[in-house]
């Protein structure tokens, strides 16, 4: 079944390849609009290694007709489907956070706000 | 053959996006990836989820992303140092993946487990809808698609729970609604 | 962008159509690609269009707040109760086939008012998510 060629496994690379460069976004950058696109990039790979195996050669989008006989694996698309909706909520949300985060700290890097919340702690540990 | 070069694109617009500091620009690729992703998936025979990815992924998440981006500065700040770490740790986790990867079955073998399994039922149109992804979305699997919905509904109610705008009076009357 | 007449012209034309095929989207889902999640974001996106290019304050009066407020819940609710029916016919929680005494027809009454129920609300969702980003640029654009 499995041949171990890279050309059969090309999706798979690529799927690994965008899922660590979303991961690389999410622990390299310090800005959380970037690291929230990082993420999605990382949640859009996966949707990528759902849909993949599914995928036959000769097949059809999985809509019955008498005319054809082969179709694709349905299942994975209903997975992906719901969760692509549910990305935008979530990705939504994050970025509902990021937008406080800006109001509170003024900033939304990450050093910044470090610096900010040690600057409070500081002057809390001087006053005591 | 136009799977590969799809892969290919996505994996250019990945290195650029990650490359970029200026946000917009970022998020112009974002949405660039999207309608990439949506067209694989039309490759890929995933006709609903590519009409979803290009509405959500590419239309709804943008308009977001620039909205939020409105709010904030639109330049990300030069990183300190060299991200050597992050990296190592990223190439180190890719390096296992595609290991793990290699075992998995060729792309688009029809002896594949996926294709053993569930998906042969699924097919016999059991409940009269030609489109089977709808059937199986809503009448199959509809405790899953209960648990989304809610997961979305949650996550809107969240979301005005942290952006609702409160006006505070000086003698205290607290908030107001719209 | 609000004083844009070709935007203007071109937005007019263009949103009865989406919301159309919006519908499209919804009702042809059983036979063609889509159903309530697609059709819900193409509903949303005609909407947001129709903001981003005549104001947010001109889309307000027309789908007020509190209509998209209770979309987000209305959705929910009518999912469930869906379920609901489907255990007072004598069913299963989201068994279909008790909904008619022709179980496939019970099938197709069930899926269409649970697309329903996912379209009310991924609309309002993402209707509301807009709102709340564009309503808080607009305030500070006033302050500004």
């Amino acid at each position: 079944m499995s041949s171990g060629g890279v050309l059969e496994h090309f999706t798979y690379i690529v799927t690994v390849f965008l899922m660590v460069a979303g991961l690389y976004v999410v622990i390299a950058r310090g800005n959380l609009i970037k690291k929230l696109v990082g993420l999605s990039v990382f949640q859009t790979s996966v949707y990528l290694l759902y849909i993949a195996p599914g995928k036959l050669i000769g097949g059809t989008a999985p809509i019955l007709s008498p005319h054809y006989t082969v179709y694709s694996n349905p299942l994975p698309h209903v997975l992906i489907l719901t969760a692509i909706v549910v990305g935008v909520a979530t990705l939504a949300l994050g970025l509902a956070l990021a937008v406080r985060i800006k109001e509170t700290y003024g900033s939304i890097e990450e050093d910044e706000i470090t610096a900010a919340d040690n600057a409070v702690q500081d002057a809390e540990d001087a006053r005591s | 053959m136009i799977v590969n070069s799809l892969l290919v694109l996505m994996m250019v617009a990945v290195l650029s996006l990650a490359r970029t500091r200026n946000l917009f620009a970022v998020i112009v690729l974002s949405g660039i990836y999207s309608f990439l992703m949506a067209t694989l998936m039309v490759a890929l025979d995933a006709v609903d989820v590519a009409m979803t990815e290009a509405a959500v992924g590419a239309g709804i998440s943008t308009v977001l992303l620039l909205g939020a981006l409105h709010l904030c500065k639109s330049e990300e700040a030069r990183p300190a140092h060299r991200p050597w770490l992050p990296l190592a740790l990223s190439g180190a986790t890719a390096a296992l993946l595609i290991y793990g990867a290699m075992g998995l079955p060729d792309f688009a073998d029809p002896n594949a487990p996926i294709h053993q399994h569930v998906a042969p039922r699924y097919l016999q149109n059991e409940v009269d809808v030609p489109n089977v992804v709808t059937a199986v979305l809503a009448s199959f699997r509809g405790y899953d698609t209960l648990g989304e919905t809610v997961v979305v509904f949650t996550a809107g109610a969240g979301i005005i729970a942290l952006l609702r705008r409160r006006k505070h009076k000086p003698e205290g009357k607290g908030r107001d609604g719209e | 962008m609000e004083n844009d007449l070709v935007l203007r012209v071109v937005g007019k034309l263009l949103i009865p159509f989406i919301l159309l095929f919006a519908l499209y989207v919804q009702f042809h889902g059983d036979f063609g690609p889509g159903g309530g999640f697609q059709a819900g974001t193409i509903s949303a996106a005609g909407i947001v269009f129709h903001a981003l290019v005549f104001g947010l304050e001109q889309t307000r009066r027309i789908v007020p707040d509190r209509l998209v407020e209770a979309m987000l819940a209305a959705g929910v609710l009518l999912y469930a109760g869906v379920g609901v029916a489907g255990l007072l016919l004598g069913g299963n929680y989201l068994d279909y086939f008790v909904l008619d005494p022709d179980p496939i027809h019970g099938q197709h009454r069930g899926i269409f008012w649970v697309e329903a129920g996912v379209h009310i609300t991924v609309c309002g969702v993402m209707l509301k998510i807009f709102y709340m980003f564009a309503s808080r640029s607009q305030r500070k654009d006033d302050e500004a």
